[in-house]
């Protein structure tokens, strides 16, 4: 028999910089509360915040928290708790913590909890359950919560002995934000949290031991780096493909270095926005079904594609037999089952991206690079030819919403975080934001979740309460958690919200304009109902509408100017607008579909 | 059942509840198609052994076992090919055969070196133990009896101990 794969562990090496694990003095058995143990090991994993929502069964958690520095911020529905978590978890890379009881709040975790589970965002959701021995006897407000949640978690426990409380809060935290980060999911029941437990705190041997199938491995095969170092050394026209595990491994610094001394341009996927400077002279910008061309023509010409951290997602490939056609892969990913699932890399490197970079990086050393100038050349011909258009405003009309994209860009305080919901808004905020630094946009990828928007951008303030929050929403992704603004005003959290009001379900008219003959149904919202002003003024936010193009700029910078509420702007915008460009569904990346008055076939023209 | 082109996963798992759930979550949400499944605890008190017998032709046996190892509680994965292996399996049948049929259908279960377990006045149950493919030839040949019911334990592997060096045989494990 042979070993395949050798790993060894390591406990310690977290990808956010958190502060260290306190430590606890030997001091004789304290007896507490199983209640007080859950809140004590939370304290203990440093968690600052808490979002939740209290009930029956996780009744005895809310009194301990009483007393606890931890601060809970009172959600009005758990899929807020749990996307606020998230949106604390992409600012901070640390684990946001959701606590919530059992049931339909339980239930009401599994949105945020799959869509942390696809853009491997650490989390650490704690459910209240039925006491032990009602489990099982459909009791009230009972469900089989680690059941539910188990495909969508990274993992998820059910705690039947009060004892094992700190263990399993260590291992999730452990669990959550080491290897390829993940939600992870606690289920405790009632009479667990009311038991007396003796407090014990777990070594980091303890949990290592407790865990004896999980062992990520963070460095690369160093026969692996030696061969990517020589393809990348060889390669006359490649592309780095980033993907968010760049993001998650702290990898930006060596991203650029890699970029940098190779003279190598880099693509960043919607998950990877900011993790390579869009003011860079290296920066394709993002690739993909709403990509600019030019990202996804390097892409298609390459002879080597260096992915990191990014999982050949179908929104990027397009039609994955003719994705890439002559790029040899190098494709670098913590997760063993991301190489090869879509496409068979020449060079597999499991392993933590900014260690492997970084190997990579010195493997460089001994190796000349090939000449790219004439690749750096085609690829400034398709940027000039191709660059991201709109029609432009005409007096009269609805705003044109990249032009408010473009306006709220420019007047954003440095450092401003962006945070957007599913849907055209969303990629015209990924377009048109210059996104310069790491950490500064949160968005749901992976699963595409309308709603995510609002409580991710609140989660996002609090992680970062030092920066302004920006969150552009679509009048559609708004009404379904627009409620969480009820807490963001009574938790005195301000983040500023742009809806791009065009009355419709934005990109599902689209499709239907592009594919269903223009046969609308329903998809229109009315521009009116909600009276969004009305309404973000009764959660106690500062509102306005903006309908005439004058108006936004002033709009924008008065909104800019608050800062002790959340405020609301609703941008009237032209539903006739699409997201161009755009590669449609399953097809090739080769048939991007350009602006109208663009003309394609620009590769013909450079030439 | 007999698969030609199958090979089994020996999977050891922790001890812990939930942890088959998990494993049949996985392969039913990814569409992987399992011909057979055996769980017992393993020499370890704290692990269980769960051998999963896959149709390799069907799915992709490589995205199987990575995927298999995302999971916290699987700690070590071995795949085993039936030439690298050995295989064997428990099949117990009842077989309608009344007074006159019933020393043809003795006579069957000899030749398989299988035993009878039990006899009723209409029916006989037979045991056998064995490679599946012998399994699946006594199967056939009590048929025409009229098999009333049959239960087979799904199959377990070891590998095989001469050929340890094989190169076909792949021990993917994580534990170190």
């Amino acid at each position: 028999m042979r070993e395949v794969v050798s790993i060894s562990a390591h406990l310690h090496v977290q990808h956010a910089p958190p502060p260290a694990v306190r430590r606890e003095s030997q001091r004789p058995p304290m007896k507490m509360t199983g209640a007080q143990a859950l809140i004590k090991s939370l304290e203990m994993e440093n968690v600052e915040v808490v979002f939740g929502l209290p009930g029956g069964c996780i009744l005895p958690a809310y009194d301990p928290i009483l007393d606890s520095p931890i601060r809970h911020i009172l959600v009005r529905h758990e899929q807020g708790a749990g996307h606020m978590a998230e949106g604390y978890a992409h600012v901070t890379g640390r684990p946001g913590v959701a606590l919530v009881t059992s049931g339909p709040a339980a239930t009401n975790l599994v949105t945020p909890l799959c869509d942390a589970y696809m853009d491997s965002v650490p989390m650490v959701a704690i459910t209240g359950q039925v006491s032990r021995p009602v489990i099982g006897t459909d009791g009230f407000q009972e469900c089989d919560t680690v059941g539910i949640t188990r495909s969508v978690t990274k993992h998820n426990e059910l705690i039947m002995d009060p004892n094992e409380i700190p263990l399993m809060v260590r291992q999730a935290f452990h669990l959550a934000t080491t290897g390829r980060p993940g939600p992870v999911l606690l289920d405790v029941p009632k009479d667990v949290l009311q038991a007396e437990v003796t407090w014990n705190w777990p070594t980091d041997d303890e949990v290592s031991s407790s865990l004896p199938g999980y062992k990520p491995n963070l460095k690369g095969h160093p026969k692996m780096i030696k061969e990517a170092a020589r393809l990348i050394s060889e390669a006359r026209k490649p592309v780095i493909y980033a993907g968010g595990g760049i993001l998650k491994s702290r990898a930006a610094d060596a991203l650029r270095e890699l970029a940098e001394r190779t003279g190598t341009p880099v693509v960043t996927t919607l998950m990877a926005r900011g993790a390579f400077p869009d003011d860079h002279p290296l920066c394709l910008g993002m690739p993909g079904m709403h990509g600019n061309y030019t990202a996804i023509t390097a892409m298609q010409k390459s002879d080597l594609l260096i992915a990191l951290g990014t999982r050949f997602d179908d929104r990027v490939t397009g039609k994955v037999a003719t994705f890439a056609p002559e790029a040899k892969i190098i494709h670098v990913d913590i997760d063993p089952a991301e190489l090869g699932k879509i496409r068979r890399p020449d060079v597999p490197i499991v392993g933590d991206c900014r260690q492997v970079i970084g190997e990579i990086v010195k493997a460089l050393e001994s190796h000349t690079q090939a000449d790219r100038n004439e690749w750096r050349s085609r690829i400034s011909g398709w940027q000039e030819l191709y660059p991201l258009h709109y029609d432009p405003h005409v007096d009269g009309d609805a705003l044109k919403p990249q032009q408010v994209m473009e306006v709220l860009r420019d007047l954003a305080p440095e450092g401003t975080i962006l945070a957007s919901g599913v849907g055209q808004h969303q990629m015209w905020a990924s377009q048109y934001w210059q996104f310069n630094e790491p950490y500064t946009w949160v968005n749901s990828g992976g699963l595409g979740t309308m709603g995510f928007c609002v409580p991710a951008a609140i989660g996002a303030k609090v992680g970062r309460p030092d920066r302004t929050v920006w969150a552009v929403d679509g009048d559609g992704c708004f009404q379904m958690t627009a409620q969480e603004l009820v807490t963001a005003s009574s938790e005195r959290i301000p983040v500023k919200v742009a809806i791009l009001n065009n009355a419709y379900l934005g990109m599902v008219r689209q499709w239907q304009e592009m594919f269903y003959e223009e046969r609308y149904s329903e998809v229109y919202l009315s521009p009116d109902l909600p009276d969004y002003v009305k309404w973000a003024e009764a959660m106690g936010c500062a509102a306005f509408r903006v309908e005439a193009a004058e108006e936004v700029e002033p709009v924008i910078a008065k909104a800019n100017a608050i800062d002790d509420r959340p405020v609301v702007i609703d941008f009237r915008t032209d539903s006739r607008e699409k997201v161009f460009p755009m590669v449609p569904a399953g097809a090739s990346n080769d048939d991007v579909v350009v602006h109208p008055s663009q003309k394609p076939g620009g590769e013909k023209l450079v030439q | 059942m007999s698969v030609l082109n199958h090979q089994t996963l020996s999977v050891l798992v922790e001890n812990r509840s939930g942890v088959l759930a998990r494993i049949s979550g996985l392969f039913a949400r990814r569409g992987f198609n399992i011909i057979s499944l055996a769980v017992a605890p393993s020499d370890d008190a704290r692990f269980s052994r769960i051998n999963i017998v896959i149709d390799v032709e069907e799915t992709s046996v490589e995205q199987i076992t990575k995927q298999l190892f995302k999971l916290v509680n699987v700690v070590k994965i071995t795949e085993l090919l039936p030439s690298d292996s050995v295989e064997r399996e428990l099949l117990m049948a009842t077989v309608a055969a009344g007074p006159d049929q019933r020393g043809a259908v003795i006579e069957l279960v000899g030749v398989f070196e299988g035993k009878i377990v039990d006899v009723g006045a209409d029916a006989l149950t037979v045991m056998l133990a064995g490679e599946p493919d012998k399994l699946d030839d006594l199967e056939e040949l009590m048929r025409p009896y009229g098999i009333t019911e049959l239960q087979r334990t799904g199959r377990v592997a070891l590998p095989k101990l001469e050929r340890q060096a094989s190169p076909r045989l792949r021990l993917t494990g994580k534990a170190s």
